[in-house]
């Protein structure tokens, strides 16, 4: 048996996931319509390639990965595209988004699927094939897979930690899914692992789940693989990727640092079976597990068409009567959904019917008395009453000297509060305001640049008038040179046709070649010419021509500073900018 | 549809339930009070706890904030039985009362109330008190003291004269006083085993007293109310320096024992270095802090003019707090090595 780390911290809600596990994986009817968000994952936001009218098969691609970190979209089932056009998300602002709407045929008709051996494919292949399948993290934060399968090139690659954990209340769609599946689980972290090429592999699974832990078990040993099953301490939020690479590794990742950069991963156990069903059944991820539990009559677990309305999947377990909303997740980190009709996405691994009886309203909020209980239970090490006096007061700067960007918003603090205070709230509030100012601040600074450059080029136009001023006076005196060269001239000869020269000094004259007026002429010509070209300079003039050194170097400073400030904040930008001379 | 945030669970937790609690692990010390001192303390609690109901009624009236909120989260019933317990036993009523109301309404509410104040209201009202009415706050009963209850009722309201046999002063500023007039002619050992006001430890029925509060402050640290960070630091702090000066010169210094059960040391050390809203809040702020106050109450009781240093050791303490804390914050996860 190996030996554990532990994180600080922690809580230990009821788990309530008793409810949902006595019955197996369900797989839920056709839904009247899907609605299929084109964005489902972290990073771009996946171009539609079909529109209404058009007919799709099952596992059709619908949305394009739009750049690297970005995954496809697939239609869940066979159908008739309705609309591609706005419709409600889950997601707690409520707001709208592009989907595409299908309305099933019934037929469930699958596309031609292509099943591979991924041995036989190229690793940079094998990630396409993820991105193509629309393969992303189904703990929750979808962050696409392939994105994660590159090994980092400086750091050797030490752990690879599948999170069977599951900690959040209610939840038990891994639980379920590691019971049932665990043998393609198992085959789909063997992908995983000859991308990544880890030392070790490490299946954490909180001890509060022994049939899921069994079934792994025997699964690895089935198919002979060297993975290590490892029943973690039942403790909220183990399930967190920081908390389980720490419990399993003795790692800490901090937010500033990637887990790669300390030698190891993290992936989902649903995650991994999407991986396998996607290279080796050449299905593209249109569905996903979800538990539906709560305030129902028959909580279970479900395999869900993306896209399916929420309230669709929901009523299939029978809600109570008092039912007054659904949650999305768990009830530490979920939220409450705003409109029912909002689709399962591939984030939805739990929905929780809501009530009064099961989730009691909460007393009124207290001043805090800085009795340290949230410092206690934050898994961090955060101070999250600092961070609440400083988000209180709008003392942004300071909430982030309190590493407010390494909170996980994972609720302990809430939970633990005695005063009532919805600390994470205020923590999110802190989050998008500083993310809003940083915006704020950059288009300021690049304001600011921008009129000291104006400034410094009127200084240079002065400069550069006053030059070409003094070019047009020489103009003046290579003219009466000319005059007296022509004077001077005694044989005419043919004479060229020339074009006059730009510069002033081209104006020599050329006394052998001209007959005495033309010549006169035509330096009359070319003084009058170079006098609108220093005119016409002085009221349009070039940027970049004739600099003395020091506008070239406050040039060159202001670019620097310029160039720093579209990546880094002001504070480091100005020792910068002086390294720049 | 109503649409709270996350987290939808949440423990069973209150600001009541702490303070009721605190009020819960001072029982077995009040109880050791009211059985070898006199049962005029629990009179005494009753004053102060209506005058800081009274006093936070009010404030919370001017204040404009709900009445039944804060009134029952049991803070300000705190306040008052820590007054109530380091205020003598027969000081009068409107002693007790005055200090209890500048407590609430000038330590607390002036300050913002409840969480905002930044020095522990108690010790404001015993500070303000002991410099004010230096008299009245230095009467104490002796121990054995042959008077009924209606008696000591009736002193306390101001009904009987406040007879001087009846007072005396604390085993602490008695062996203080013995000391100083003494010289060097009088030594510890001789004092404590001649004078009836001692007991076994420290001051007779007093030690016992402490030993309630240290009870109550072990049950209260079980309850995860407190942590062990101050009560260890102050104890420490108090036993290492006057373990140090008794083992210089037994003659001249009492015990670290007789410091642990004397005065306020115990009730400090477990209930008012540990309030939280005028305390550090760091582990290592905590450590300090309790071991500042547990020096500085040494020093003072010791070498300093008042009878007992816990008030004036605590409300120096909670002037460094925010410095302490600011400067004692905790490496958090992932960054622990030094960068």
């Amino acid at each position: 048996m190996m030996s554990l780390f532990k994180f600080k911290g922690g809580v230990k809600p009821p788990t309530h996931k008793g409810e949902s596990t006595g019955l197996p994986i369900a797989r839920a009817p056709l839904p009247s319509r899907l609605i299929v968000p084109l964005h489902q994952s972290i990073g771009g936001m996946p171009r539609p390639v079909v529109q209404a009218g058009d007919k799709v098969l099952k596992g059709q691609l619908i949305g394009e990965a739009d750049g690297w970190i970005s995954a496809a979209v697939h239609a869940p089932t066979s159908g008739t595209v309705l609309a591609v056009a706005m419709h409600a998300q889950p997601h707690p602002s409520g707001l709208d988004a592009l989907c595409v709407v299908i309305e099933p045929d019934g037929k469930d008709e699958w596309i031609a699927r292509e099943p591979v051996d991924y041995k036989s494919l190229k690793p940079e292949e094998v990630r396409e094939r993820l991105q193509q399948s629309g393969v992303v993290g189904l703990g929750g934060a979808v962050f696409p897979t392939h994105g994660k399968l590159t090994a980092s090139k400086t750091v050797p690659m030490d752990e690879l930690v599948i999170n069977g954990a599951e900690c959040e209340p209610f939840i038990t769609c891994d639980d379920l899914l590691m019971r049932e599946r665990a043998e393609e689980v198992v085959r789909g972290i063997g992908i995983f692992r000859d991308l990544l090429q880890p030392k070790k592999v490490l299946i954490g699974i909180e001890d509060n789940k022994p049939e899921a832990a069994a079934a792994m078990r025997a699964a690895v040993d089935a198919l002979n693989e060297p993975f290590l099953v490892v029943q973690v301490p039942t403790l909220y939020p183990a399930g967190g990727a920081k908390q389980l690479i720490r419990v399993l590794t003795g790692k800490e990742v901090p937010a500033s640092k990637r887990s790669t950069d300390l030698g190891v991963q993290c992936f989902n156990v649903a995650t991994a079976y999407t991986a396998w069903r996607a290279i080796a059944h050449g299905e593209p991820v249109v569905s996903r597990l979800v538990t539906v539990s709560g305030d129902v009559r028959t909580p279970r677990n479900y395999e869900v068409l993306i896209g399916t309305p929420m309230e669709e999947l929901l009523r299939l377990a029978q809600p109570h009567p008092d039912t007054d909303g659904i949650i999305m997740g768990g009830p530490m980190m979920g939220f409450l959904v705003p409109d029912p009709q909002a689709p399962v996405v591939k984030a939805t691994n739990c929905l929780i019917a809501h009530c009064e009886r099961l989730f009691p309203p909460k007393a009124p909020e207290m001043p805090c008395i800085r009795c340290g209980a949230c410092a206690q239970a934050c898994p961090h090490e955060l101070q999250p009453f600092e961070l609440y006096w400083f988000a209180r007061a709008k003392n942004f700067g300071k909430t982030q000297e309190y590493n407010i960007f390494d909170c996980i918003e994972c609720g302990c603090c809430s939970f633990v509060c005695p005063s009532r205070i919805p600390l994470v709230q205020y923590f999110r509030f802190a989050k998008s305001e500083i993310w809003t100012r940083e915006r704020e601040k950059n288009a300021a600074e690049g304001a600011k640049a921008r009129f000291e450059f104006k400034q410094l080029r009127d200084e240079r136009e002065k400069a550069e008038k006053a030059e070409k001023l003094a070019k047009a006076a020489a103009a003046q005196a290579a003219k009466k040179a000319a005059e007296a060269a022509a004077a001077a001239a005694a044989e005419g000869g043919a004479v060229e046709a020339t074009t006059p020269a730009p510069e002033a000094g081209a104006v020599a004259p050329r006394g052998d070649a001209v007959d005495a007026g033309k010549a006169a002429k035509m330096a009359t010509i070319q003084a009058a010419m170079e006098r609108a070209k220093a005119q016409r300079e002085a009221t349009q003039p070039k940027n970049t021509e004739a600099l003395t050194t020091d506008q070239q170097r406050a040039v060159d400073e202001i670019e620097a500073r310029r160039s720093v400030l579209e990546t880094t904040p002001l504070a480091e930008a100005a020792p910068l900018s002086e390294k720049a001379e | 549809m109503m649409l709270a945030p996350a987290p939808y669970f949440l423990k069973d937790v209150s600001v009541s339930q702490v303070m009721t609690q605190v009020c819960i692990a001072l029982v077995p010390g009040i109880a050791a009070y009211a059985w070898l001192v006199g049962p005029a303390i629990l009179v005494q609690l009753v004053i102060a706890s209506l005058a800081a109901l009274g006093a936070e009624s009010l404030m919370l009236k001017l204040r404009g904030k709900p009445q039944a909120l804060f009134l029952s989260d049991g803070s300000a019933i705190v306040t008052a039985w820590l007054i109530a317990l380091t205020f003598p036993p027969l000081a009068p009523w409107w002693l007790v009362a005055l200090g209890t109301v500048f407590a609430i309404v000038v330590a607390k509410h002036l300050y913002g109330g409840l969480g905002q104040n930044p020095f522990n209201p108690a010790m404001v009202a015993f500070a303000v008190c002991i410099v004010s009415f230096p008299a009245l706050m230095s009467q104490w009963p002796s121990v054995g003291l042959q008077m009924p209850l209606n008696e000591q009722i009736k002193v306390i309201l101001g009904l009987a004269p406040r007879v001087d046999a009846l007072t005396g002063a604390t085993p602490l500023d008695a062996l203080k006083t013995a000391l100083k007039l003494g010289e060097a002619n009088i030594d510890v050992g001789q004092l404590l085993a001649n004078q009836d006001i001692f007991g076994n430890f420290a001051g007779r029925g007093w030690e016992w007293v402490a030993g309630g509060y240290l009870l109550g402050g072990l049950w209260l640290w079980q309850r995860k109310i407190i942590t062990w960070h101050v009560p260890t630091a102050f104890i420490g702090a108090l036993a290492l320096i006057s373990g140090a000066l008794w083992l210089y010169n037994p003659a001249q210094f009492a015990s670290p024992l007789f410091h642990m059960l004397s005065g306020g040391a115990m009730l400090g050390a477990f209930f008012i270095a540990t309030d939280p809203v005028s305390g550090c809040t760091t582990p290592r702020g905590k450590l300090i802090f309790g071991a500042g106050a547990g020096l500085l109450a040494y020093l003072i009781r010791v070498f300093g003019g008042y009878p007992d240093g816990v008030a004036f050791a605590v409300l120096l303490m909670n002037l460094c707090a925010p410095l302490i804390d600011l400067l004692s914050q905790p490496r958090i996860f992932g960054m622990k090595e030094k960068s």
